[in-house]
């Protein structure tokens, strides 16, 4: 699928939004839940269901990255589901929060 | 990503929570996100590529910032405080555009071709308007964020751009989601036009931290209001805050919230942080340095680093209190030699280059990044042995005397020590047998000598560093955002000393 930075993807089987901070290098399946992700204005298909491997949860403002592929990104809606790239899970990546300077 | 996402997540998250506050009334996140979309409805209406912001301070400030993202149309707030022609002539600059501007500026940029005017109290109603509110808009397509007008302290006011993909790359690798606790409130006093105003805005959405605004900068108000409000953080260039002191001892009020002050935008005087932590011992301090062209801070002196050297024997350590700390772990920062390539060791002054995804390094119509993606900042510093960076001011700004390099900071520094010395300006004269020579401007209390002033710096710096020409005055000239404005003096200088 053709993933561009700053756009946004809905899980299929649930709640679970995220945006793209750094797209991938390359082509790549994006999951969650154990299913591809959809375009976040597109219809999701229906009759998916969750898969237990992939059920870890996702946060909204958290960051989440894929060494392989170099994709990072960040939850935009809460869910149940845990994301995937290539069927690899994801790793939330540290926040390094800096004293407030603004 | 775009910066309206920020305020959408919050909205989500922590709708009900108070965002943006002035005296007229607040907004919530929720409410805040849902006007900013009636606004956007608005914009996209409308003729106009830019969204152009002339006004004070306030709730409107971040609606038509987010508003102007949701239509796809970059968001340029100008400077309200420029004379009439050079304020029009930057808003022609702008056309065609939209100005939401206050009631008593719309009046001065009236008749502009190409520009359609509307009050700030005309895109408030239309935030709130059933209909704007229920319009469906299509998915913003631009990449610009922001449009920020330098300062122009050196000629014509340069349009630096600010794409979205830099402001979010910085908010979110630099502020945790939803950090700040919902007793968290920041005062903003920084002007819209600033970046510090824009980043503020992004920050603070992202952190669910409350801002406070006032309306512009004053004294009393600031500490006025810092109490009123339980303000726990505040950012203040370095001009406020001393004159923040000064109003915290005349008005005999103190700021048990206050947890946490931030400075930037220009050289803070170490007598001047000396004092602030003295008087407020328990606030955090932060020394942020940054530009415009990076999307705000770049490198942070953080709150253990200021207790550190507030305390320590070491003078290595001590000097840090005058360093603007370390480069963000989210960017490279180099220091390089006068050819551009070479890279200084420690200690060695040269200029700051900077690397990352927050670096914008671009002028409208111009890119100033390097291939490999590098920025110059032309600003003059050095790194010590632990990665602390010393900024000496603009590259034009360091004096060369005799193939030294003298940064004026540091001479004002010292000057400033002296208990008749009220304000200092340092900065370089042309000089036949050095190339150049240092040369001061003074605000003094009383009179004092030049023998005496000349004696003081020596005996803490060293002659090569110590003025020969001196000039007292009973002001120095500073812009609207309280850098100080050594060119001038320097060419006011070169005349007189040119005529005699």
């Amino acid at each position: 699928m053709q993933v561009k930075p700053g756009s946004r993807w809905k899980s299929a089987v649930d709640t679970t939004e995220v945006v793209i901070v750094r797209p991938p290098k390359g082509d790549v399946s994006l999951e969650c839940g154990g299913h591809p992700m959809v375009a976040a204005g597109d219809e999701a298909p229906a009759g998916l269901v969750l898969s237990a491997d992939f059920s870890a949860g996702t946060s909204v403002g958290k960051r989440y990255v894929d060494e392989e592929s170099g994709i990072e990104l960040l939850g935009a809606k809460a869910g149940q589901s845990s994301l995937a790239v290539d069927g690899r899970p994801v790793t939330l990546k540290d926040a390094k929060p800096l004293p407030a300077s603004d | 990503m775009q910066t309206q996402l920020l305020l959408e997540l919050s909205a989500e998250a922590i709708g009900e929570r108070q965002a943006y506050k002035t005296v007229e009334g607040g907004l919530s996140y929720a409410q805040a996100y849902q006007r900013a979309k009636a606004g956007a409805a608005y914009f996209h209406k409308r003729q106009g590529d830019t969204v152009v912001f002339l006004g004070h301070n306030g709730p409107a400030f971040p609606l038509a910032l987010f508003a102007a993202g949701l239509a796809g149309k970059p968001f340029a707030p100008l400077n309200y405080r420029l004379a009439d022609t050079d304020l029009r002539k930057l808003v022609a600059r702008t056309a065609p555009s939209i100005v939401v501007a206050d009631g008593d500026m719309a009046s001065r940029v009236h008749g502009v071709e190409g520009v359609t005017i509307i009050t700030r109290e005309a895109f408030e109603a239309a935030c709130e308007d059933e209909d704007n509110r229920d319009a469906t808009l299509p998915e913003a397509e631009q990449d610009i964020a922001v449009l920020l007008f330098t300062s122009g302290t050196t000629g014509d006011p340069k349009a630096a751009v600010l794409r979205h993909g830099n402001l979010t790359s910085y908010v979110i690798s630099t502020v945790e989601f939803m950090a700040a606790g919902e007793d968290e409130c920041a005062l903003v006093s920084v002007p819209p036009y600033h970046i510090a105003g824009i980043s503020a805005v992004l920050t603070g959405t992202y952190s669910g931290r409350r801002i406070a605004y006032l309306h512009s900068f004053a004294p009393d108000a600031w500490v006025l209001l810092a109490h009123a409000e339980k303000v726990t953080h505040a950012m203040v260039v370095p001009t406020m805050l001393s004159r923040i002191l000064d109003a915290m001892e005349a008005l005999d009020v103190e700021l048990p919230h206050l947890r946490a002050l931030s400075y930037g935008g220009g050289r803070m005087p170490q007598s001047v942080i000396e004092r602030a932590m003295r008087k407020l011992p328990n606030v955090d301090f932060v020394n942020a340095y940054g530009l415009t062209e990076t999307s705000s801070t770049i490198a942070v002196l953080g709150p253990d680093d200021h207790r550190a050297a507030f305390s320590s024997d070491d003078p290595n350590v001590r000097a840090r209190l005058g360093s603007v700390g370390r480069p963000l772990p989210t960017l490279e920062l180099e220091i390089r030699a006068p050819d551009g390539k070479t890279v200084l060791g420690a200690r060695e002054s040269g200029e700051i280059y900077v690397r990352g995804d927050q670096v914008a390094g671009e002028y409208l119509h111009k890119k100033m990044l390097s291939d490999d993606g590098w920025f110059a900042t032309n600003d003059a510093g050095w790194v010590d042995e632990e990665g602390y960076l010393f900024v000496e001011g603009r590259l034009d700004d360091v004096i060369v005397r005799g193939g030294e390099n003298i940064s004026p900071g540091e001479v004002e520094d010292v000057l400033r020590l002296h208990p008749q010395v009220r304000d200092v300006a340092v900065y370089g004269l042309p000089d036949d047998g050095w190339g150049e020579k240092v040369a001061c401007s003074l605000v003094c209390e009383g009179a004092p000598c030049t023998d005496e002033l000349a004696e003081w710096v020596k005996a803490r710096l060293r002659s090569t560093k110590t003025p020969e020409a001196w000039d007292f005055r009973d002001e120095l000239p500073y812009n609207e955002t309280g850098k100080l404005l050594r060119r001038v003096l320097k060419d006011e200088m070169s005349k007189t000393v040119a005529a005699i």
